[in-house]
């Protein structure tokens, strides 16, 4: 293995495994910045020895405790006696963890840490923005400038947004805990909501398809398997999880070698990722047979229905146009009604469909509508308001590659008009 | 920690509001503040005067001061009241916030800066001092 490919192998172990370190150390320190730049200095011991020495076992307990004894080098130096003493009893009282893993228990402790990071990053009382940053930052381990890159802003704005959070999170007091039951199902959903932002930034992101977006869905989704992982009683998070999975899977069917966007009735189903349809299918069953079933878990039957036919002929639209109802009840909206009209346009012919998103109120600004509107009125033939439906979708910023998509309809219907 | 409980609303026209329903508002009050006080929440609190009673001094910069009659804006919303609330921690004073007998209002909750030598520091608020005063 070349140099440059050994350093960015252990750029990626070291990230994805350093989430666990993190949050312990910040339990301890109680601070967010100490934690990290602990971690940071185990990074460049990593560094060194991971090429030379290879990567540890478990390579998360070597993380935690280099980081821990580096954080306790630190405050050796930094700090006078008598404020040191309560910092570095907490410390050394932190399990050294398992270096093997045949040593390794499951450590409630660590992955207590690691759930209290996640409630407290995603906290309602942070605006939304922040809690996407400080859960990349934090957990996922990725940098300032890879999450300022990602999210298209300065590295010096996406710097300061998480510092106002870590101080927001001191000053305001918000608290290093797992909620209790009665809170649990309202700071869930703020976890998955962010998660399920983070993955849809990647996923539909308002520009050009980066590499760096395409990690963010990735990110979401290791993020996701571990809230499953942490939370195995709640529905939801798997629910989530087989969404984000279904939908993952599309990925490379999304767009074709000119790098244009394909639509999922048009797409080459044999490029579906067969083993995240196979989790995704086996994870949203189970979300549904475990209890009250939430919107996730719905959009993630709704995706599984895709994801089970050969192709959009086969197709139980039906079933789709059923499970949307049940979204309309679970989470209504009206972005849910567009998405319903499509299928019941599937499933009981164009003419229907038309006239539900006609009924639908409060979406002129939304792309996705007009573009719905128009493929529909094209295939009534009714090519002049087509166009005219395009145009105004085309009107509306989003996505290049989408753009690409609709100012090709739009051609092919004003040359069809004009023959 | 302590947290100020602003509470921010539209001031009704109390000529609208009969004697019983004023009876009931301030009887929910009431109910509300005990429970703070019987939890050990209850630091302080009152609620305001209408804002028409409001006097405003200025401070220009120069060790001149100004004294001129109601608020700085003209919003509608407006301070209506206010408590001091102990709480161990933001959750928490959430909590009690979301309690609070309210129709349309806001609660802001702002944390009050902390003092040193207060009343008794559990070992995380040490730490925590330890890190401030560290910056």
């Amino acid at each position: 293995m070349a140099g440059a490919d050994r350093a960015s192998a252990v750029d990626r172990t070291f990230r994805q495994e350093s989430g666990r370190a993190v949050a312990s150390l910040i339990r301890v320190l109680g601070d967010f910045d100490r934690a990290e730049e602990a971690v940071q200095d185990a990074f460049v011991v990593a560094l060194e020895r991971w090429p030379r020495d290879g990567v540890p076992a478990n390579p998360g307990a070597w993380i935690t405790q280099v980081a821990r004894n580096r954080a306790i080098d630190r405050l050796r130096r930094d700090r006078s006696l008598r404020e040191k003493t309560a910092v570095l009893e907490g410390l050394e009282a932190m399990r050294p963890p398992a270096l093997s893993p045949a040593e390794e228990v499951a450590s409630e402790e660590i992955e207590d840490d690691r759930l209290r990071l996640i409630f407290t990053c995603c906290h309602p009382a942070l605006a939304q923005e922040a809690r996407v940053a400080l859960t990349l930052r934090t957990l996922g381990g990725l940098t300032t400038a890879e999450i300022a890159s990602a999210f298209l802003v300065a590295e010096s704005t996406m710097a300061q947004r998480l510092v106002r959070a870590k101080r927001k999170i001191q000053g305001a007091g918000i608290p290093y805990e797992v909620p209790d039951r009665a809170q649990m199902p309202e700071r869930l959903s703020g976890v998955l909501a962010t998660l399920y932002l983070v993955f849809n930034e990647g996923y539909l992101g308002s520009s050009s398809s980066t590499l760096a977006r395409v990690e963010l869905s990735g990110e979401a989704i290791r993020l996701c398997r571990l809230v499953v992982e942490l939370l195995p009683a709640e529905p939801e998070a798997k629910g989530l999880l087989a969404l984000m999975l279904l939908t993952d899977s599309r990925r490379a069917a999304r767009v074709d070698e000119a790098g244009r966007a394909v639509p999922l009735e048009a797409q080459d189903r044999s490029l579906w990722d067969r083993a995240r349809i196979a989790e995704g299918l086996e994870l949203s069953a189970r979300a549904a047979a475990a209890g009250p079933v939430g919107p996730y878990t719905v959009q993630a039957r709704i995706a599984a229905t895709h994801a089970e036919a050969a192709g959009a002929e086969q197709t139980d639209w039906a079933r789709i146009v059923r499970l949307y109802e049940w979204l309309d009840r679970v989470a209504p909206g009206p972005v849910v009604e567009l998405n319903s009209a499509a299928a019941v346009a599937m499933s009981e012919g164009p003419e229907r469909g038309l006239e539900l998103i006609e009924e639908i109120e409060e979406l002129d600004g939304y792309r996705p509508l007009h573009a719905a509107r128009a493929d529909l009125l094209r295939r009534l033939g009714r090519d002049p308001e087509a166009a005219a439906a395009y145009a105004r979708a085309l009107e509306i910023p989003g996505n290049e590659v989408e753009t690409a998509y609709l100012e090709r309809q739009l051609a092919e219907v004003r040359a069809a008009g004009s023959r | 920690m302590h947290y100020m409980f602003l509470l921010i609303g539209e001031e009704p026209n109390w000529e609208d509001v009969s004697p019983e329903e004023m009876q009931k508002t301030l009887d929910e009050m009431e109910k509300y503040n005990d429970e703070l006080k019987a939890a050990g929440a209850m630091i302080g609190g009152h609620g305001l005067r209408e804002r028409a009673t409001a006097s405003v001094v200025r401070f220009s910069g120069e060790g001149e001061t100004t004294v001129t009659d109601g608020p700085f804006a003209e919003t509608k919303e407006q301070l209506m009241g206010f408590w001091i609330i102990d709480a161990p921690n933001l959750d928490e004073a959430l909590a009690w916030a979301r309690k609070a007998p309210l129709q349309e209002a806001s609660i802001e909750v702002r944390p009050l800066v902390e003092e040193e030598g207060e009343e008794d520091i559990t070992g995380e608020d040490l730490l925590r001092r330890v890190q401030d005063k560290d910056r």
